[in-house]
């Protein structure tokens, strides 16, 4: 099959290897090194989507980045990706690509329709239209967007490609490859400095690969090669294509967006498909040239138009003709450089050029060449629906705003140009206020706000020889500042084509009685009548205009749109581009995957598990686990077919008749050390700890500065100045922090050393009332008896021959024992204790039968201490020293900690004595009161009480003290249900603590 | 992502460091009378100001030292940064 559109010679493409892919279920081939679009066009194909509000039909208007149509679900290796845009995706063997927002069929379109009632849908029609009436959404408005608006589909497959973040540091960070970012990113080099050179595309040297220009002798293809080899064989200087700066953030941070094998037939399963880079960089040099600006006439969005620098790209870099009848439409000597190609090529070529006839360079060649040239002349509107067939032209009257005289001409395609805009993206970005460049028509960088130089067409210099001349001296000082060395590089001579200049033209202006739409934004599709409703309604600032139109939105970022909205906008204010400002540029510049951005930190991968040394053994024995922060812990361990409520019964029942183990790994331990250690801990605290004997431990709470606790644990006196500290799993990173805090900043004074222990020690709870008998048997030579190791007592001794620490601490509130060894012997000590409990009717329980038991206790933890309770709210002001001062003490006073019916907690059993509380209800008086029903207070944790057989629950209850005996309802919305229910004491069980002290 | 230049550690990124607040706030000396006025100050009142701050960070992914930073709010800009025994201007 013959590409019709296609050159026999011309272009950088691969003609030795021919690629077959389909779009729209139709078979295609083109060859190694086109995009998806150079192949489209060969093929004679322009139509490719339809527009997102009108559904008009669209083709391909650029040949790169700037691309606002060609965006095409494409799926290639297995996946399939949305809004793909046509002109960046190379083409890779197998790949299908299909148009998007067209139903059923880009060729018939039924929301096309729209276009005839643009009526109904004019700027703002989405807040005008759809909202009123109500009762018109679910049924007419939302099923008629779903169906018509919106760009591509996500896939709902998991995505299996691996996506990658790599961190880099370097002296010098040129993003772009073309004439000044090669010599700067070459001078640095040359100067020792660490250099990233960064190109979007996959070749290298922007504008040199199509410019007709000579750099020292060398075609501008050729000195790019010449320079990018040399640069390669450098190993100061990393040369990466196919790579995106699309942000620059804060302190000189630049992120990169580099598509490592999505054009590789083949590739290795651990090679990325894409990787974020985020680079720190001392310098950066923003060579990101510019992008050419439309000129806006009638029906400008008709498949067949295109920017003429992009025809001119789609000729030289792929041998491919946009059109075999082209129109030259231009305000400036750039578009004749197009013309003279179409020309070189055997196609002949007409120029319009709104200027009045002069000479320059480039039209003598023309002329010279026998190019049809007429002056004066614009392209009004063009002719056809879904490619171009013809164009009414005009000639301009002297004041360019009627006609002289109106002809159509037949053309199959015309290539438009209204000057160049500098990509000032990433400048602005970094802070840079940026200002307006009257000569150029545009905006430039203004003052450096970071370390940011923006060098060649990016700073407003069109000519090669100052682009070349900007970069090595950019190039050479900033490094040189860097390395301390300068080389001499002598600045190349070169031969360029000498430009006149552009005419401060943009939009051609309407015959009589002929409307048809003239676009601003294509991909949005925002014409120059929606700008003006929008002025004439009263939107004046241009932020306020961008989204009330939806100028400059989405993935196009307003790359060809922006600077001709802002000229519309200044013209009909009577106010001048500057005046008016600009909207704010945001990264990224250009789209990128979710996958690279979430890179590796998937499933497993998303945060580190912790597991205790004593893990496998739980895994083997049915554990069923719960994450506790990072941690993985056992909730309760299966037998045969139970479920979790029958497990953690059993095994919380078993604690309060036998005995059982516990993995307490996870607890959060620090160790404290020094001479003021004593001091430290009575300052932590609000209880006194200046008399804590060595071998003793005791509980402790502690606040923070508003008098709201903050963490609960025992610390225990291992010798004279240490002290072993635990905390809750959920606070130990906090309370770190918090003791380090007042360590280095309000008491340096005190020497005292904290560090985390929590990773060094292995812990294992003995609870229950054979605990002892059991201890006896793991330390048969030691003393254990309630006189040698009473509660709150500590020991040191050998477990098996392994050095341990033997806490007489409960957190069960039956007889217990905390046991530490090194972390590992953690299984060790597990296991001997699995095989020594055995005769004691010994089982594991997991944080569901720990719950429970704590519960019926009414011991509290994370639900009651949740940042908003003081220590009387849970009963704990028995540990409130009334002598010392501590951290929080000052705010214990406040008057609303102090009031009689303030919040405390409660004890709550359901009065049938059957229906479980969920956690989370309110307490209220009368379940069918109108709403909002005045809250009395809410259930903060339930279990089942093993001890009496029935559902009890903690609740922090205003006035609670005065509420025991009293009957309410707790109310959970949320799981549907009201249980009535009975206030009584937090202690249900052992309320005494007679059973730890045994 | 914030550049910050630990006093001990040297330049490192902002994911390395945990914000502390207002590092001009001194809390009323322990076993101290202080006015409820003065203490609610401490407590609860902090200047939101747009510009120069110092406040602390914490190197939690590196030494664990609290450190003085002296930062503008809006631009970010970092000028100095110091040990907390240390002065900032
Ligand atoms: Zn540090």
């Amino acid at each position: 099959m013959s590409q019709p559109f296609r050159l026999n010679k011309e272009g950088l493409i691969n003609r030795n290897k021919k690629i077959s892919f389909t779009f729209n279920g139709k078979k295609l081939f083109g060859y190694e090194g086109d995009t998806i679009a150079s192949a489209l066009i060969a093929n004679g194909i322009h139509l490719v989507g339809r527009s997102f509000k009108y559904h008009r039909p669209r083709g391909f208007f650029g040949a790169g980045v700037e691309e606002p149509n060609a965006k095409l679900q494409v799926e290639f290796n297995g996946h399939s990706e949305p809004n793909v845009n046509a002109t960046e995706m190379e083409l890779v063997e197998g790949l299908s690509a299909t148009s998007q927002n067209c139903w059923p069929s880009v060729n018939f379109d039924i929301g096309a329709i729209n276009n005839f009632l643009k009526m109904f849908f004019p700027a703002g029609f989405y807040y005008k239209t759809f909202m009123w009436p109500k009762s018109f959404w679910y049924k007419i408005y939302e099923p008629f967007i779903r169906k018509a608006a919106g760009l591509g589909v996500a896939s709902i497959e998991k995505d299996k490609e691996r996506y990658e973040h790599k961190f880099e540091y370097c002296d010098l960070l040129v993003t772009g490859s073309g004439p000044s970012g090669l010599a700067s990113a070459y001078a640095a080099a040359k100067n020792g400095a660490k250099v990233i050179l960064a190109e979007d595309k996959p070749r290298f040297g922007g504008t040199l690969l199509t410019d007709d220009v000579s750099i020292d002798n060398l075609s501008g293809k050729d000195w790019a090669e010449k320079i990018i080899s040399e640069l390669k064989s450098m190993p100061n200087v990393t040369v990466k294509n196919r790579s995106q700066v699309f942000g620059y953030y804060d302190h000189n941070m630049l992120v990169m967006f580099e598509r490592v094998s999505d054009h590789l037939e083949k590739k290795s399963k651990f090679t990325p498909r894409q990787r974020l880079w985020y680079i720190r960089a001392k310098e950066t040099i923003l060579s990101t040239g510019s992008i050419e600006r439309p000129i806006v006439f009638g029906n400008n969005d008709t498949p067949g138009i295109f920017l003429s620098a992009a025809a001119k790209e789609y000729m030289k870099v792929y041998g491919v003709l946009v059109g075999k009848k082209p129109l030259v439409f231009t305000n400036n000597d750039s578009a004749y450089e197009t013309a003279l190609e179409f020309k070189k090529n055997n196609v002949e070529p007409i120029i319009l050029d709104t200027r009045e006839e002069h000479s320059s360079e480039l039209i003598d060649e023309a002329k010279s060449k026998g190019i049809d040239i007429r002056f004066s002349h614009g392209v009004i509107v063009a002719n056809g629906y879904k490619k171009v067939k013809s164009a009414k032209i005009g000639k301009l009257n002297k004041d360019k705003n009627s006609f002289e005289k109106i002809e159509t001409i037949e053309c199959d395609c015309i290539c438009v140009s209204g000057f160049w805009t500098p990509s000032v993206h990433l400048a602005s970005q970094s802070g840079n206020k940026l200002k307006y460049e009257d000569k150029i028509d545009a905006f430039i960088p203004d003052k450096k706000k970071q370390h940011e130089t923006s060098v060649g067409a990016a700073n407003g210099s069109f000519t090669l020889e100052e682009s070349l001349k900007n970069g090595f001296e950019n190039g050479s000082n900033l490094s040189a500042k860097i390395t301390d060395t300068k080389t001499e590089i002598a600045i190349p001579n070169v031969n360029e084509k000498k430009y006149g200049t552009h005419d401060k033209f943009w939009c051609m202006p309407l015959p009589k009685n002929e409307n048809p739409k003239r676009f601003v934004d294509f991909q949005n599709d925002v014409s120059v009548s929606d700008i003006e409703i929008a002025l004439r309604e009263g939107y004046r600032s241009i932020e306020h205009v961008k989204r009330y139109t939806t100028l400059g939105m989405a993935t196009d970022q307003g790359r060809t749109s922006n600077l001709n909205g802002l000229q519309l906008v200044s013209n009909i204010e009577n106010k001048i581009v500057p005046e008016v400002g600009h909207t704010t540029f945001r990264p990224p510049f250009t789209p990128i995957t979710i996958g690279t951005i979430v890179g590796r930190e998937v499933g497993m991968e998303y945060m580190p598990t912790r597991k205790t040394p004593m893990h496998e053994w739980h895994e083997k024995n049915n554990a069923v686990f719960v994450d506790a922060g990072a941690w993985k812990r056992p909730r309760y361990y299966k037998q045969g077919n139970e479920t979790l409520f029958e497990a953690s019964k059993r095994e919380a029942k078993n604690v309060r008749e036998n005995v059982g183990i516990c993995d307490v790994t996870t607890l959060g331990k620090i160790d404290i050390k020094g001479p003021d250690a004593a001091e430290f801990l009575n300052r932590v605290y609000t209880n006194a700890w200046m008399k804590l004997p060595v071998g003793k431990a005791r509980y402790g709470l502690m606040l923070r500065e508003d008098g709201i606790v903050m963490d609960d644990g025992t610390t225990t006196r291992i010798s004279e100045n240490h002290y072993h500290m635990t905390t809750t799993t959920a606070q130990a990173a906090n309370v770190l922090s918090h003791l380090e805090y007042y360590l280095q900043i309000v008491w340096p004074e005190l020497n005292v050393n904290v560090v985390s222990t929590t990773e060094q020690w292995a812990g294992a709870a003995i609870a229950g009332p054979k605990s002892r008998d059991m201890l006896s048997k793991l330390y048969p030579d030691l003393d254990v008896s309630n006189d040698a190791l009473p509660f709150m007592g500590y020991k040191e001794a050998e477990f098996f021959g392994v050095p341990s620490r033997i806490f007489r601490i409960s957190f069960s509130g039956e007889l217990a024992y905390e046991i530490n060894v090194k972390s590992d012997n953690g299984m060790f000590m597990w296991e001997k204790m699995m095989e020594v409990g055995k005769e004691f009717g010994n089982q594991p329980y997991g944080t569901e039968a720990l719950s429970t038991l704590r519960i019926e206790m009414g011991h509290v933890a994370g639900p009651e201490l949740d940042g908003r309770t003081i220590p009387s709210d849970v009963s704990l002001n028995g540990l409130v020293s009334k002598k010392k001062d501590f951290i929080g003490k000052n705010s214990l006073v406040r008057e609303a900690f102090n009031v009689e019916s303030r919040q405390k907690i409660v004890g709550l059993i359901p009065i049938d004595r059957k229906s479980s509380i969920p956690e989370g209800s309110h307490i209220v008086q009368d379940q069918n009161a109108k709403l909002p029903n005045p809250k009395l207070g809410h259930v903060s944790s339930s279990c089942w009480s093993v001890e009496n057989n029935n559902p009890f629950s903690l609740a922090i209850m205003k006035d609670g003290k005065n509420m025991i005996g009293k009957k309410f309802f707790a109310v959970s919305p949320l799981k549907n249900k009201s249980i009535e229910v009975e206030v009584i004491s937090s202690h249900y069980v052992d309320p005494d603590g007679k059973r730890v002290r045994s | 992502m914030l550049y910050i230049k630990c006093p001990y550690c040297g330049l490192r990124a902002q994911k390395e460091f945990s914000y502390g607040g207002d590092a001009t706030v001194k809390r009323p000396n322990i076993n101290e009378e202080v006015s409820s006025e003065d203490w609610d100050n401490f407590v609860y009142m902090r200047k939101s100001p747009r510009g120069k701050h110092i406040e602390l960070w914490q190197h939690i992914a590196g030494c664990r030292q609290w450190i003085k930073v002296q930062r503008d709010t809006a631009t970010h800009e970092i000028f100095q940064t110091a040990k907390v025994t240390e002065e900032i201007r």
